[in-house]
């Protein structure tokens, strides 16, 4: 009952377009919340997203670059490109800066690295929330 | 640019705490939901990460 009757509130909001805040999700993470008046929603998830990536930046890791051979390796390298990639404008200031940190062996390094891709993932989960905030089927 | 250099231990905590607050934040509606479910993930990655820890010191013996 109390169901239906929250169906018909949801129904009855119209959805707002998705495009512009998941867009803007990317480009600066956290900033599609604003758009849809959840700011603290996207405060926490724009820190969080920066925090780790310039944690990522601090320990030294390194970029992804898009890589194909055998199917892990596609995995691996793709993957981590996208979710590099995914971080919107501070994957693209830390390139345009000259970050280019390599590759090397060592634990700090290494979680570094999956610091940045971390960050992208964030914002993946970020985008979606955003999405579905947009298209009514979350609060 | 200074670089940081934590132990694997601090950094794991550290990767565990910014994860379970998204996924506290995007994962539930209520905010007393939100920081229950941030918690639950937390204590799970430190209870993952102790339990692999030992799991690998058992394993390199």
């Amino acid at each position: 009952m109390a169901t239906e009757v929250n169906k018909e509130v949801v129904a009855a909001v119209p959805a707002q377009s998705w495009l512009m805040p998941v867009l803007l999700t990317w480009v600066a993470p956290g900033a599609g919340y604003f758009l849809l008046k959840t700011p603290a929603r996207g405060a926490i998830m724009g820190a969080m997203s920066i925090l780790m990536f310039l944690l990522g930046l601090l320990m030294r890791g390194a970029f992804f670059e898009p890589q194909t051979g055998d199917l892990l390796t596609t995995v691996i390298y793709c993957g981590g490109w996208i979710s590099n990639l995914a971080t919107g404008s501070l994957y693209f200031v830390a390139k345009g800066l000259g970050y280019n940190a390599p590759d090397l062996a060592g634990h700090v390094t290494d979680y570094g690295t999956k610091f940045l891709v971390g960050a992208g993932l964030i914002n993946i989960l970020a985008m979606v929330d955003v999405y579905e905030i947009a298209k009514r089927k979350k609060s | 640019m200074p670089k940081m250099a934590l132990s694997h231990f601090e950094m794991a905590i550290l990767f565990a705490l910014f994860t379970s607050v998204a996924l506290g934040i995007t994962g539930k509606h209520t905010r007393q939901e939100q920081i229950r479910y941030a918690m639950y993930c937390f204590g799970s990655f430190v209870l993952a990460l102790f339990g692999l820890g030992w799991l690998m010191y058992f394993g390199h013996r």
